[in-house]
């Protein structure tokens, strides 16, 4: 039983990719729990906060492991929306879903080279400034080509018909009908899942550890043999892919690509959800998109059950919501997940005896899993001081120990 | 290992040179830096680089690692003339260097920090890292290994989980020196490594340098202030003053040097 146990941490702390896997699936069947029983309305609102979520997972990479600031993601988000909404511009487009989704991406990823490579020779309030010049000019563009793409109307999206195959298999699985709102959060959802384990294993190799050295300090990274510019234009690639993966299913959610739906506001309030959940945290990433989606909402409700009139009670929730961000800021600096994880940090470095190597290995996911919604894909980059880092080598939890 | 094919491969007259900088000059908006200095580190010594404050030791090594290309000379590393050298090729060229602020990557862990040190041994790609395939994995290990036999051997593996900013000055400069020694380089280029220590890290250290020199073959350049680590440790001084060269030879050669005494030891010698 002890050799089993062993020979289970070993598997755990060894294949990184195997972990990443498990807690996805875990993650897949807690979406298909909570989509199943909730309605149709709330799953659209599921789906909006997969597609924040999927953007905000890249964007807290850029800035939380690779120190980069970028206020252009909603931009990056259109460019993936627009792609989609091209591609699937009515009934008759035969272009399979997946496929769509990949062109987006790819054609984000190619813009995301040329602004990456722009913003890799810039720092700070610069970097900030281009692409906040993004931000401004990207739906722009949608205006001026009035004919292909819509103009302040925007493109419709046409979502294809639900295949007979997704149909079957989720009668089979749930015993229900599948709407269409109920498809699209699976569809949002599974990108979330795939793109996070995606992001998590980068995280996880030296590719991320390239970048946060970078983020730490340039000239000992560069001593190192990293180079800082392909390592920066990299962090810029990822982020991009997976807000043009964002941008495609959000299209596909609200099933329209317009300008309006991109404004600086989207970009800012991306950025908002990766402080709150706190910086280079998947799972913080997930609890800002959460926030974000849910919160208004509740505010809402809640002030007219308070008696306040519908249009008192919606002005209450931008209220909240930055009264939340200021408070988070002020108390949590580390954001939601960061501050959460330092406190168990800080409680298991100072009782973990010596001698608990398999016991440490297999503590991790508990902490790490409690620590997320069970829908994060993996352990998180660790970005601010008190996050986990090597739970991997048994000389490092032994080590823990000893030094505490 | 390294060292052994390096110093192996060319042993012509030039070609024995670890590190050789030959009539280097540096000049910043009108003053110079570093004017006409020669220096060579041959393989398996150390070479202890002295001089007063703002004789230009700390210009030496910035041109020795690419961050400042000197106006005129050459810099050759086993008898090839490194052109345009560039800081993140030093990892490449089997060199690897310390800074006298550290530069720790301080939102990582230990284990973490001396890992970048040896990612040199690493050769996964980036859609091997992305899609997390089993070979990632294994070199992922391989590499834990490595940097954990690095900082057991300077003491400091117990301190692997912990973030450096909580860690005492001391250990610190240990863990700055074990991620450049984790790239395994064959020529160690170390700033200032004894600044701050206590009397007993500072033998600890010069044990050291002189066992990665004799034992394993590697040769290091050092610019150290702490005169008694220096005459211990290296087996060539080159000594600057303003910029320039103004002696250079064992340690007991320099210590006599009547133009070193008079331009720096004399007042420490007396």
């Amino acid at each position: 039983m002890a050799a089993l146990r062993t020979r289970a941490a070993g598997w755990w702390s060894g294949s990184i990719l195997g972990r990443h896997l498990l807690v996805a699936l875990l993650g897949l069947v807690v979406v298909v729990a909570v989509s199943e029983s909730v309605s149709d309305f709330r799953n659209l609102q599921l789906a909006s906060m997969a597609y924040l979520g999927i953007a905000a997972g890249g964007l807290t990479v850029l800035t939380g492991l690779n120190g980069q600031i970028s206020l252009g993601h909603g931009a990056l988000m259109a460019i993936g929306a627009y792609t989609t909404a091209l591609l699937l511009d009515d009934r008759e487009a035969s272009t399979p879903l997946p496929l769509v989704v990949l062109a987006a991406v790819v054609v984000t990823l190619v813009v995301g080279i040329a602004v990456g490579a722009a913003a890799a020779r810039l720092h700070g309030p610069y970097l900030a400034g281009a692409t906040l010049a993004l931000a401004v000019a990207v739906p722009g563009i949608a205006l001026y080509f009035k004919e292909q793409l819509g103009g302040e109307q925007g493109l419709r999206v046409v979502v294809p018909d639900i295949p007979t195959w997704a149909l079957d298999l989720a009668y089979f699985v749930t015993g229900q009908d599948l709407t269409r709102s109920r498809y699209v959060a699976y569809l949002a959802w599974f990108t979330l899942i795939v793109t996070f384990v995606l992001l998590a294993n980068l995280s996880r190799s030296r590719v991320g550890r390239r970048w946060r050295a970078v983020r730490d300090d340039e000239v000992a990274a560069e001593l190192a043999g990293v180079r800082l510019g392909r390592s920066r234009v990299s962090a810029f690639v990822v982020s991009a892919a997976a807000a043009g993966a964002a941008g495609a299913m959000m299209a596909v959610t609200v099933r329209l690509a317009a300008p309006s739906g991109f404004t600086l506001t989207l970009s800012l309030t991306l950025l908002s959800a990766v402080v709150l959940g706190g910086l280079g945290s998947l799972a913080g990433a997930l609890i800002g998109a959460a926030l974000l989606t849910f919160l208004p909402q509740v505010v809402t409700d809640l002030g007219v059950d308070a008696g306040l009139s519908d249009i008192r009670a919606a002005e209450l929730a931008p209220l909240v919501y930055g009264v939340v961000m200021v408070l988070v800021v002020l108390l949590a600096p580390a954001g939601i997940v960061g501050t959460v994880r330092g406190a168990v940090l800080r409680r298991r470095g100072r009782s973990a005896p010596p001698a608990a190597t398999t016991t440490g290995a297999a503590a991790d996911p508990t902490t790490s899993t409690s620590t997320s919604t069970s829908t994060d894909a993996g352990p998180d980059p660790g970005a601010s001081p008190g996050t986990s880092t090597d739970p991997d080598s048994t000389a490092t939890t032994t080590s823990k120990g000893s030094t505490t | 290992m390294p060292p052994s094919t390096s110093t192996a491969a060319t042993p012509a007259a030039t070609g024995g040179t670890a590190l050789a900088l030959r009539g280097v000059s540096v000049s910043f908006g009108g003053v110079h830096a570093l004017t006409g200095v020669d220096l060579a580190v041959a393989p398996g010594t150390v070479h202890g680089v002295i001089g007063p404050n703002g004789a230009g030791k700390t210009t030496l090594f910035n041109v020795a690692c690419g961050f400042v290309v000197p106006d005129e000379g050459t810099i050759e590393r086993r008898g090839e003339q490194l052109t345009r050298l560039r800081p993140h090729d030093l990892a490449g060229l089997g060199m690897a260097r310390t800074l006298q602020g550290l530069g720790l990557f301080d939102r990582v862990t230990v284990l973490e920090n001396v890992l970048v040190g040896a990612d040199r041994h690493a050769r996964t790609g980036f859609l091997t890292a992305l899609l997390g395939l089993p070979r990632a994995a294994r070199e992922e290990r391989a590499l834990r290994d490595r940097a954990m036999a690095v900082l057991e051997r300077l003491d400091v593996a117990s301190y692997a989980a912990r973030y450096p900013a909580s860690l005492p000055y001391p250990v610190r400069k240990r863990v700055a020196l074990a991620r450049a020694l984790a790239a395994e380089p064959d020529l160690l280029l170390l700033d200032e490594p004894a600044s701050g220590l206590g009397a007993d890290d500072m033998t600890e250290l010069g044990d050291l340098v002189q066992s990665l020199s004799r034992d394993e073959g590697v040769s290091v350049l050092l610019v150290e202030h702490h005169m008694d680590l220096v005459m211990r440790v290296c087996d060539e001084i080159t000594v600057l003053d303003f910029g320039r060269r103004i002696a250079s030879g064992t340690p007991a050669q320099v210590r006599d040097d009547p133009a070193v005494l008079a331009a720096y030891l004399g007042e420490q010698v007396g």
